[in-house]
């Protein structure tokens, strides 16, 4: 999974999985990526740490707490961890 | 010969549906022992026995719901003949007939129910249950959860599920509400063994798309949840009087420690504000001994401990707390799993029956998306609960009197002024702000 090379949709997919394995009752398409996702989706301190500890085991990158402040929005989030992948 | 009694399950619980026996008569018990997985409003929790001894009967099926003080099995002490049996009437787990007919002996159960913790809002024995299909043996009633949902699991098929590296979303649970049970995990094991497949656990390759739980058992439990809120405030509100402080707490220093700590870790191991401020509850408590025990027959009984309730939301509404052991005497790196640990298995529904009954105090977090300040109700028979509000920026005057931009928590306290005085409370505050000034000694 490191090595393959993913396209932005790849990437999405793996975001929703994991934010779903989180919170279930997520539905995607009302996500807006642009806006704050803790602001759309209900997520506690553990929460969003259960959630950071999935994406970079899934995607096999790690996400130091001091870059924590850049991961606001879901567009955020991907651009940094397509950045990381890269 | 003894007789082993459903406990009481919290002080908002009276009932309990038996989900599993993991015991057969015969089998040696020892005190500490998980003997029972029993169903409840808010969790499957495990019961544990306080005695060693032998099994002697069951006196209740699975699927069956008792009240609490319900009779669940007879013991023999250590050494103590079998010939004392009383009639061996529902000796063994085979299909006995249907619950209705144990329901008249359930409603004249001992009607010790309201004891210490027992809801004191309730008459002294709840109706008779009139029908909970006891019957043979569950099978796999409700299909498997699709996976990545929270599931709810017996805390003890939980533990042989991970012995066996077991992945239970492709489990199909058959206890209420779909819960996995240990009768399942075996079935699951059985079957994923029987496919020999090297490519690891086969149960997770077959999940149907359906619905997590079919029809009412979720509602149900929701209601009963709601209804288990419900009791406890109100009863709160009615006999505890109430008082409440404020205490505005500045956390440059905690923030800054937590930074380092965490900069040199790996994401798995990194800590939460929340943990150094359940840590500094839990000493600052130790001069206050009068804020964290129980407020029981007109008298306050002081705990020996901080296990600390944790006020957790559930993701589909409600509310439970369950306790925390001992977080006056766990390092950071130990207290944090604990609470991870804890979280997860309050929300797949899976708890022990001390974490129900233990809780001395409860912290509410409303955390780093809520508000700034939170005035709690305290969950009875406790007698004080503490409440964070979210980290804001704010601007501040430090010592030296320049002023500067501070990172703030409102810390609360709620207390029962049967029991202490705001004059106390409001110590216990500037001795948790203390706390929290020296995070390297948390």
């Amino acid at each position: 999974m490191a090595h393959a090379p993913l396209n932005d949709a790849d990437l999405r997919a793996t975001v929703i999985a994991t934010l779903q394995s989180i919170a279930p009752e997520v539905e995607p398409e009302l996500l807006r990526d642009s806006r704050p996702l803790r602001l759309q989706v209900d997520l506690d301190s553990m929460d969003w740490l259960n959630f950071l500890i999935g994406l970079s085991e899934r995607l096999k990158v790690a996400i130091p707490e001091s870059d924590y402040g850049q991961l606001v929005t879901l567009q955020d989030l991907m651009d940094y961890l397509k950045a990381r992948l890269g | 010969m003894s007789e082993f009694r459903l406990p009481s399950l919290g002080a908002d619980m009276d009932a309990g549906t038996l989900l599993q026996w993991l015991v057969q008569p015969g089998d040696t018990v020892h005190k500490g022992q998980v003997i029972a997985v029993v169903d409840t409003a808010k969790a499957a929790i495990d019961i544990e026995i306080w005695q060693d001894g032998t099994v002697q009967t069951l006196q209740v099926q699975p699927g069956e719901k008792v009240p609490v003080g319900t009779v669940l099995a007879t013991l023999r002490a250590p050494g103590e003949a079998a010939g004392a049996a009383p009639p061996p009437q529902a000796a063994q787990l085979a299909p006995v007939p249907p619950a209705t007919a144990r329901a008249p002996s359930a409603a004249s159960a001992p009607s010790a129910v309201s004891g210490a913790a027992g809801g004191a809002t309730q008459g002294p024995s709840p109706p008779p249950q009139p029908t909970f299909a006891a019957g043979p043996p569950p099978l796999p009633a409700h299909p498997a959860a699709p996976s990545g949902l929270r599931l709810r699991v017996s805390p003890a098929a939980r533990r042989q599920a991970e012995a066996l590296g077991l992945d239970l979303h492709g489990v199909a649970g058959s206890g209420p509400g779909g819960a996995i049970t240990l009768t399942d995990v075996a079935r699951a094991a059985a079957s994923a063994l029987a496919s020999a497949s090297p490519a690891g656990p086969a149960a997770s390759a077959t999940v149907p798309v359906a619905e997590p739980t079919p029809g009412t058992p979720a509602t149900d439990r929701q209601t009963e949840i709601r209804r288990a809120i419900a009791s406890a405030m109100s009863r709160s509100k009615r006999e505890i009087p109430h008082y409440y402080l404020l205490e505005t707490i500045p956390m440059a220093r905690a923030q800054q420690w937590l930074a380092q700590a965490n900069a040199g870790r790996p994401i798995t191991a990194r800590l939460l504000m929340a943990a150094l401020q359940l840590k500094a509850v839990a000493l600052a408590l130790k001069r206050y001994p009068e804020l964290n025990g129980f407020f029981i027959d007109g008298q306050f009984q002081p705990a020996s401990a901080a296990h600390i309730g944790l006020a957790i939301s559930l993701r589909q509404g409600g509310l439970i707390a369950p306790a925390l052991h001992n977080v006056d005497q766990l390092p950071l790196d130990a207290l944090m799993p604990a609470l991870a640990d804890l979280v997860q298995r309050t929300r797949a529904g899976s708890l022990r029956r001390t974490e129900m009954v233990d809780a001395s105090i409860t912290v509410t977090n409303l955390g780093d998306q809520g508000v700034e300040s939170v005035l709690g109700v305290i969950h009875p028979p406790q007698v004080a609960l503490v409440g964070f509000g979210r980290i804001t920026q704010r601007p501040w005057v430090d010592a030296a009197g320049g002023l500067c931009v501070m990172p703030v928590v409102t810390a609360s306290l709620a207390a029962d002024h049967r029991v202490s005085d705001g004059h106390r409370g409001g110590l216990f505050l500037a001795e948790l702000r203390e706390q929290l000034q020296h995070p390297e000694e948390l």
